[in-house]
């Protein structure tokens, strides 16, 4: 695989020169549309073509912005919204590690455990708000609850596709060595298994931030997901775009600092080959 | 078929019957399961659940549709030309970090809450995957057929037609399907915020505000079904598609 990220010249890159002049000219490019969808924005709301409610000026954004920022509003839903996510990603992804390792480990686990866990698995996160609700109410275990579920599928679905392409020689090995179960699980299962155990901590952590937008919106009195209901309700689009901009950034960093994690882990794999 | 399977689906609804039959629970909340088979019986009967499910179904392959012809178009367009490539990349990149359902206070301002605010925000919903993944496919077009085709001089659309699109099927069908299960996901979303007119997110959602359990499970139910068999149906497309492949 290192072979496949090392990639060739980008047949999508024009222009001539290397390293750090092209780089520059990329961004500069990729800066032109953005740039120009701003004055195309400025001078419209500025001449009145639109409504502010319909889309306020981007200055009167930044200011919201600054504003949601100084007064601590945003950094406060923030990290409500972050603790949410973390909380629940933390029980969902456990439950569903072990649910996954359970089910490809053990046979008869699988047998028992398959038909129930697909149909329940087939339900996306948003369709189980609901019923939660009815069960305990709108308050602080409905959030987590639905966002361990939209963790938890993806998790288990590819612990268990890890667990399942462990190679049975591996095995064999282990019981040459007298390896006991759990050391045949630390040492054996769960190493070979973590690239694949990784991509369904990434889809997971990806669902459990849609999970707790949606959960926000729907019901909610604080969090990122509020801002943005509320704003709506006042007629503030400037908040509304505002914490959209933060949802993208925090979201884009949660998966980043994933993906770093995964590399690092994932190093002696690129050495061993 | 391993029976083993059953046993943990019985014991679950053995369980609710239970509990539901020991009175210890709201009826409203934990409906005994011929209540829900009743439930059933009557919904269809008054073809409101149809009506319902139809609403939901039309709205989402309509949104579908939209979005997913705009997501191959652009894609083949970021794919083939790299000045637009280096253009909007960047933006769209930006665009998609936003989590989906954000931009339903933003949609329903700028287009109100009827059937208008639901389709434009299935459609962003099938966009993103079907465009990510058109783009990825047609910069998969093996060089040496791209150089077979300039040396047979074919036109632009010929190219397309002939080399890029059958290269980039694949990836095309992948994008598709991943469009299809967001996008039914989205048409959900979008009928829990905005509850007017039929569908089977305002079923649920109506459950819930009436403290109808049996209501909201047959919605969710649904919900599985027909994700269930969207997904069916789009891999067995994709077979059928891409039968010519296996040889």
């Amino acid at each position: 695989m290192p072979t496949a990220t090392i990639s060739g010249p980008d047949r999508a890159a024009p222009g001539r020169g290397f390293g750090f002049a092209r780089q520059i000219r990329l961004i500069g490019a990729g800066l032109l549309v953005p740039l120009l969808g701003l004055v195309v924005w400025t001078v419209g709301a500025r001449a009145g073509w639109v409504p502010p409610q319909i889309l306020p000026a981007p200055d009167v954004v930044w200011d919201t912005a600054l504003d949601l920022w100084q007064s601590g509003d945003l950094f406060a839903n923030a990290l409500i919204s972050l603790q949410r996510v973390i909380l629940g990603f933390a029980a969902g992804a456990t439950l569903g590690l072990l649910l996954g390792t359970a089910m490809g480990l053990s046979k008869p686990f699988e047998a028992y455990a398959h038909v129930l866990f697909t149909a329940l698995a087939q339900v996306p996160a948003l369709g189980w708000i609901p019923l939660v609700m009815l069960l305990v109410g709108i308050g602080e275990p409905l959030k987590l609850i639905i966002i361990a579920v939209g963790t938890l599928v993806p998790v288990a679905w590819n612990t268990r596709a890890g667990i399942r392409a462990v190679p049975l020689g591996w095995f064999e090995a282990a019981s040459l060595w007298r390896y006991s179960r759990a050391q045949v699980v630390w040492y054996i299962v769960l190493p070979a298994a973590v690239p694949q155990i990784f991509v369904g901590l990434r889809y997971g952590l990806g669902h459990a931030w849609l999970a707790l937008v949606v959960v926000e919106l729907l019901a909610s009195s604080e969090g990122l997901g509020y801002l943005l209901v509320w704003g709506r309700q006042m007629f503030q689009l400037d908040v509304v775009i505002a914490t959209m901009a933060v949802i993208g950034v925090i979201g884009f960093t949660l998966d980043a600092a994933l993906a770093a994690i995964e590399r690092r882990l994932q190093r002696w794999q690129v050495a061993d080959q | 078929m391993d029976l083993r399977g059953l046993v943990p689906v019985a014991v679950l609804l053995v369980g609710w019957e239970a509990v539901s039959r020991s009175g210890l629970t709201d009826p409203r909340i934990v409906p005994p399961l011929e209540g829900l088979l009743g439930l059933l019986r009557v919904e269809v009967a008054q073809q409101s659940l149809l009506a319902n499910l139809a609403a939901s179904v039309v709205r989402d392959l309509t949104g579908f549709a939209i979005g997913a012809s705009i997501g191959v178009a652009g894609g083949v367009l970021l794919g083939l030309s790299p000045l637009a490539s280096v253009l909007l990349r960047p933006s769209f990149d930006v665009f998609r970090q936003i989590a989906l359902f954000a931009w339903i206070p933003l949609i329903a301002m700028w287009f109100g809450i009827g059937e208008a605010s639901k389709i434009v925000f299935v459609a962003l919903a099938a966009f993103t995957p079907t465009l990510i993944n058109t783009v990825e496919g047609t910069r998969s077009a093996s060089l040496r057929l791209v150089e077979v085709g300039t040396l047979l001089r074919y036109r632009r659309w010929q190219m397309l037609h002939a080399i890029y699109l059958p290269a980039a099927l694949p990836s095309i069908l992948t994008g598709v399907h991943l469009a299809l299960i967001q996008s039914w996901l989205a048409t959900i979303g979008a009928e829990y915020f905005m509850t007017a007119g039929p569908g089977i997110g305002t079923l649920i959602i109506e459950g819930r505000d009436r403290f109808q359990m049996g209501q909201t499970v047959l919605g969710m139910i649904l919900i599985g079904v027909v994700g269930f068999l969207l997904n069916r149906i789009a891999r067995a497309a994709e077979h059928w598609l891409l039968r010519w492949r296996v040889a």
